[in-house]
């Protein structure tokens, strides 16, 4: 079982094609889509996580690429900006993964990027708006 | 019952760096071990603190006279509007103020990602503000339009006048219809999704003090990480709720007016806040010390979590069609487990106001006063309390001849 998160970038031309289900359908993907987003002009892009067997992963990149859509690598997205954080713990209970954790012990707000999924959750509910996102994208794959 | 003290001895104490002082988190666990006489006789001061959200918060302002003079007549700070309908170049600047132009909920929910709370934290922090004011025009003040840029150091006085604040209790804030609601307790899930509550419990000035002996007209406090004080009782002050067997207000109850010079406060502990289809509003720090006068008082401020219970209200419903009733009541050490049952379902909870803050804020409080730099003041004037003459009304919507008023 292999598992990664990438940013796609579409044009278009391809934001018109069903995608997603020729990559659950043709190449036994799992999905899910964490953030997207069109543009007026249809272009857009996709922060999804794919599973499933490395042959599969590995064709249907291949296929996303061939189509002409810029795969790449997703990383740190979501930044915890602690300076403007006040630790009022809202983030926590709408964190689906836990990444935003409270210590009941001392209240104190913690933030594990590992398990974020970036759904935005906390960019929405942080009144200081402490959680930002950065799309902070590696080499093409 | 032996132990009587006097804010005179107390101050005494701290000018001689000799008070003992402990935040009301740790006397929780010294009334424990040695009781509430013991601990009585030990300690001097207990300081308390808290930090959330406070939306009836604002700054009056003096920007000293241009050349001509004008008479402002509209201000507004980095586009947001301040009240300038009182004296030539004063103006108050409010917390919830929003931008000209604001898209406000229009594609809701909306974001207020600025706002006069906003203005108010980059004050402190020294920022530069763009000043826009316009005017008539007079003998006296010629001057029809201005446009400049001030810092806090400039102007001539700064003085944070929050007529409500602190609030002794609130609700639990719920939602039990299909949608989410987005209101000032933060976001509401739908069906009971979350449970959104404001307190810092046990550390909470008005919690520590419930029916008002010490806090009162006058009394110094920790206002903004400077040093204010108790101006009034706060705008729907209300000592008439229901107390449990502790005296702890079961609801909303009483509240403070809070004054202070904004030029000596900092911006970690004035902060704005965004709340999501809501609206701007101002996190405020406030700590104040409770003098323990006596066993009664040690006896309030040994308040525990599980003491401190409130209501569970529906906001899709319940809090804006002001239906009364409620879903039942919650301690705040269930609310700060990150989970409570309401109806037989388990709801995670959403606090809103920093405890961690609330901690520190006792803390440096504690500190001030241990080293000899802060002392108590003893209220001028109380404020009213349980018993006495205060009725909150409801708003009367009277036809135009001034008949058929009606109250909910």
């Amino acid at each position: 079982m292999y598992k990664s998160r990438v940013v796609c970038f579409f044009s278009e031309a391809q934001s018109e094609q069903p995608i997603i289900y020729r990559l659950v359908k043709d190449y036994n993907l799992v999905i899910n889509i964490l953030k997207a987003d069109i543009n007026p002009r249809k272009e857009g892009y996709l922060v999804v996580e794919l599973s499933g067997n490395r042959e599969d992963y590995d064709s249907g990149i291949g296929f996303l690429k061939d189509l002409g859509v810029r795969v790449e690598p997703l990383s740190q997205t979501v930044v915890w900006q602690e300076e403007n954080c006040v630790q009022c713990g809202a983030c926590a209970s709408f964190c689906p993964t836990g990444a935003l954790a409270i210590d009941r012990s001392t209240m104190e707000i913690s933030f594990d990027n590992s398990k974020c999924v970036v759904c935005g959750m906390c960019l929405d509910c942080c009144p200081t708006r402490a959680m930002t996102v950065h799309f902070n994208i590696g080499a093409p794959l | 019952m032996g132990v009587k003290r006097t804010y005179e001895e107390i101050n005494e104490k701290i000018r001689k760096g000799q008070a003992v002082v402990v935040t009301a988190e740790e006397v929780i666990g010294i009334v424990e071990e040695k009781g509430v006489e013991k601990a009585a006789q030990e300690i001097d001061v207990v300081t308390t603190g808290t930090f959330g959200p406070m939306c009836s918060s604002g700054v009056f302002l003096n920007f000293g006279h241009s050349n001509p003079r004008i008479k402002m007549q509209k201000v507004w700070l980095n586009g947001v509007e301040a009240y300038a309908g009182i004296a030539a170049v004063d103006a108050y600047l409010g917390a919830t103020q929003l931008p000209e132009n604001d898209p406000e909920n229009k594609v809701f929910p909306g974001r207020f990602s600025y706002g006069g709370g906003h203005v108010i934290h980059d004050l402190v922090a020294g920022k530069e503000i763009r000043l826009e004011a316009i005017s008539y025009g007079t003998d006296c003040y010629p001057r029809k339009k201005i446009d400049t840029v001030i810092t806090l150091k400039d102007i001539n006085e700064a003085i944070l006048f929050n007529p409500r604040n602190a609030y002794q209790n609130y609700n639990c804030a719920v939602n039990l219809s299909d949608r989410t609601l987005y209101t000032y307790m933060g976001i509401l899930k739908p069906r009971l999704g979350n449970a959104s509550y404001s307190t810092s419990g046990q550390l909470s000035p008005l919690f520590n003090d419930p029916y008002y002996r010490t806090i009162g007209v006058g009394t110094r406090i920790f206002l903004g990480g400077g040093v204010g004080y108790v101006a009034w009782h706060g705008t729907q002050h209300n000592p008439n709720v229901p107390r449990n067997e502790l005296g702890i207000p079961m609801g909303g109850a009483g509240t403070l007016a809070v004054i202070g010079d904004l030029k000596q406060m900092k911006p970690e502990w004035l902060v704005g806040a965004s709340l999501l289809g809501y609206g701007a509003s101002l996190i405020v720090g406030i700590g104040i010390p409770i003098p323990i006068l006596d066993v009664e008082m040690m006896r309030f401020v040994s308040v525990k979590d599980e003491d401190i219970v409130c209501p569970i209200v529906d906001y899709s419903e319940g809090y804006p069609y002001c239906k009364p009733g409620n879903l039942g009541y919650v301690n705040f050490k269930e609310l700060k487990s990150g989970q409570i049952t309401i109806e037989g379902k388990k709801v995670t909870t959403t606090p809103l106001s920093s405890y961690p803050k609330a901690r520190q804020i006792a803390e440096i409080l504690k500190e001030w006063i241990k080293n000899g730099q802060f002392e108590l003041t003893a209220p001028v004037l109380k404020l009213p309390s349980a018993g006495d003459p205060v009725v909150i009304n409801s708003l009367p919507e009277r036809d135009v001849n001034g008949r058929n008023g009606r109250r909910w």
